[in-house]
């Protein structure tokens, strides 16, 4: 009789692959550019690595910008922290970590990036209830509230570490590259490439398969029906936001690492590509963030051989060409 | 018949805007109450009051003699009180079954009242695994009603389930409701379709600049011609 009587079949919905196939065809246009085969493989690798990195860092972000509509601009201090408290556990056991057995390096390295993860994540739960809380709704306050907090943040870090910057050395056993061929893929970006696709794998189950990321998704689209069907959705929030800072220090310790050093201003470079990513992917699209950091890291690295001094500019340029051709971002969560 | 939700002197302020000024109303139990009015009587902001969405300015809301007008929404829907928004709002990225998860919000799904909302949804049980935001008007807004009820409520506040739909569509929906509403459902709902109105309600409350300006027995409301021109700028024959 009508169409409550589901006489009609619905209509298939349609599989977005083509923000899936960006990246691949992205790749696959770089070889003839960039011509040695082995050159594209390593700067492939080392894109995915960086891109799982930054991934990481903005995973959370995604969510709270999705969740709740708040800007976080202090995101950044969360890494930074994340990258020092590693220091705590990896100076102490520098024998431990200079010395060539991967379960040794590992013993220490994994405690120090669990206690980054816990101290970012209890920062995460001060930060929520002190400077967001009073700001919910406002996003001109909440930029500045969150900008002031990134400066504190930097400059206790200053305070308490002082200004020079501080060596991370990489563990022995993570040093060098596996050799395949004549092409050198770095042993870190491995592993970081693992960890990231882990956290990856890890966020899409609890997102997909558990009731908890049923909320978090439903909230991301409508929040106020998630209150009405009797959900305290402010616990969520803060639930994801600790979370995201926790997972923001992770990205810190794998990015000093990366690095082999850590300073106080270490996120400053890195907010503008990860604000970039959860722009590009969709603000609480976690499979857009996905995506977009390894398109991000794409850009960097391929647009850093081929055309050194557009590197400047490349991530700008990449998120005007995605916003161009989707103005909401890669996977725009819907009725946002 | 006792009065399950009962407002008094309620102000509600938007802004600077002073959209309920001093409400006063009750919905007996077990009854289906109709709220009707002009567009921008305030109907849709007293459901939003009552739910919690947004707060009294002052006045009283007493839930089964309950304050609850300082509550916070999560706090009213655990009261028992089921909400369908005007715009449905179903999760459109998640599945009807996701959906229904998320309303059934303590338990698992009951399946004796799983079994009852699919015998007069079907398309429910059809596109059980497909994305919400797939189904048709009508079938989200089934989707909307059923996520209301999948779990026993004292109280159904629902906003103009009948906007937007084809007259077909609206026929059926008319007949769940009914349904509901001899299951023993206590409903206050808003709409602006007459024909509806009177088929369901027991009792009616008229609206006009955020205050009650006419409560009585609908029956009496749909035989009294000139009284709906006065108040709702219409008349019944208009509607059939």
């Amino acid at each position: 009789m009508t169409d409550l009587a589901a006489t009609d079949p619905l209509p298939k919905p349609k599989r977005d692959l083509a923000p899936i196939l960006l990246p691949v065809a992205l790749a696959l246009a770089m070889i003839p550019l960039i011509g040695s085969p082995s050159t594209w493989l390593t700067l492939t690798a080392a894109s995915l690595a960086m891109g799982m990195m930054i991934f990481i860092m903005a995973s959370g972000l995604t969510l709270v910008f999705g969740l709740m509509d708040v800007l976080n601009f202090g995101h950044g201090a969360f890494i930074a922290v994340g990258a020092y408290v590693a220091t705590l556990v990896l100076a102490p056991f520098a024998a431990s970590i200079q010395a060539d057995s991967l379960w040794m390096n590992l013993a220490v390295l994994a405690p120090a990036a669990l206690l980054s993860m816990a101290v970012s994540g209890a920062l995460g739960l001060v930060v929520e209830r002190v400077l967001i809380l009073p700001v919910y709704g406002q996003h001109l306050k909440q930029i500045l509230m969150t900008t002031g907090g990134l400066i504190v943040a930097e400059q206790t870090l200053y305070a308490l570490w002082g200004p020079q910057i501080i060596p991370m050395p990489l563990p022995a056993s993570l040093r060098g590259s596996f050799i395949i061929g004549d092409v050198a893929i770095a042993k870190y970006r491995v592993l970081a490439t693992l960890i990231g696709l882990a956290v990856f794998i890890a966020i899409q189950l609890v997102l997909n398969r558990t009731k908890l990321g049923l909320l978090i998704r439903a909230g991301v689209e409508n929040r106020e029906m998630v209150e009405a069907l009797g959900y305290r959705i402010r616990r969520l929030f803060l639930g994801v936001f600790m979370t995201g800072s926790a997972l923001a220090g992770l990205g810190g310790v794998m990015w000093a690492l990366y690095r082999e050093q850590v300073h106080a201003s270490m996120s400053d470079e890195l907010t503008v590509l990860i604000f970039v990513v959860v722009i590009i992917g969709g603000l609480g699209s976690i499979g857009g963030c996905f995506i977009g950091a390894i398109l991000v890291a794409m850009v960097a690295n391929y647009g850093g051989f081929l055309v050194p001094k557009l590197a400047l500019v490349s991530n700008i340029l990449l998120m005007v060409a995605i916003l161009m051709w989707r103005p909401r971002g890669l996977y725009a969560v819907t009725s946002r | 018949m006792t009065d399950l939700l009962k407002l008094s002197g309620v102000h509600t302020h938007i802004g600077r805007y002073h959209i309920l000024q001093g409400i006063d109303l009750t919905v007996p139990q077990g009854q289906v109450t109709m709220l009707l009015g002009r567009n921008g009587a305030g109907k849709t902001t007293t459901l939003r009051t009552i739910m919690g969405l947004w707060h009294a300015s002052s006045g009283e809301i007493s839930l089964s003699g309950e304050r609850i007008e300082s509550r916070a929404t999560p706090d009213i829907a655990r009261l028992g009180v089921g909400y369908v928004p005007e715009s449905m709002a179903v999760f459109s990225d998640l599945t009807v079954k996701e959906n229904l998860v998320l309303a059934a919000r303590d338990a698992p799904m009951d399946d004796t009242q799983l079994e009852w909302i699919f015998g007069f949804f079907p398309a429910l049980r059809r596109f059980w695994l497909s994305r919400a935001g797939s189904l048709s008007g009508g079938q989200k807004q089934m989707l909307s009603i059923a996520r209301a009820i999948i779990e026993p409520r004292k109280l159904l506040l629902i906003d103009e389930p009948t906007k937007g739909l084809a007259p077909a569509i609206v026929m059926a929906l008319i007949e769940c409701l009914k349904e509901i509403k001899r299951k023993g459902a206590t409903i206050l709902m808003v709409e602006q379709n007459f024909f509806a109105a009177r088929e369901l309600g027991d009792n009616v409350l008229v609206m006009d600049n955020g205050t009650i300006v006419h409560r009585g027995a609908m029956a009496a409301l749909a035989a009294d011609v000139p009284l709906q021109e006065r108040l709702l700028g219409l008349s019944l024959e208009a509607h059939q």
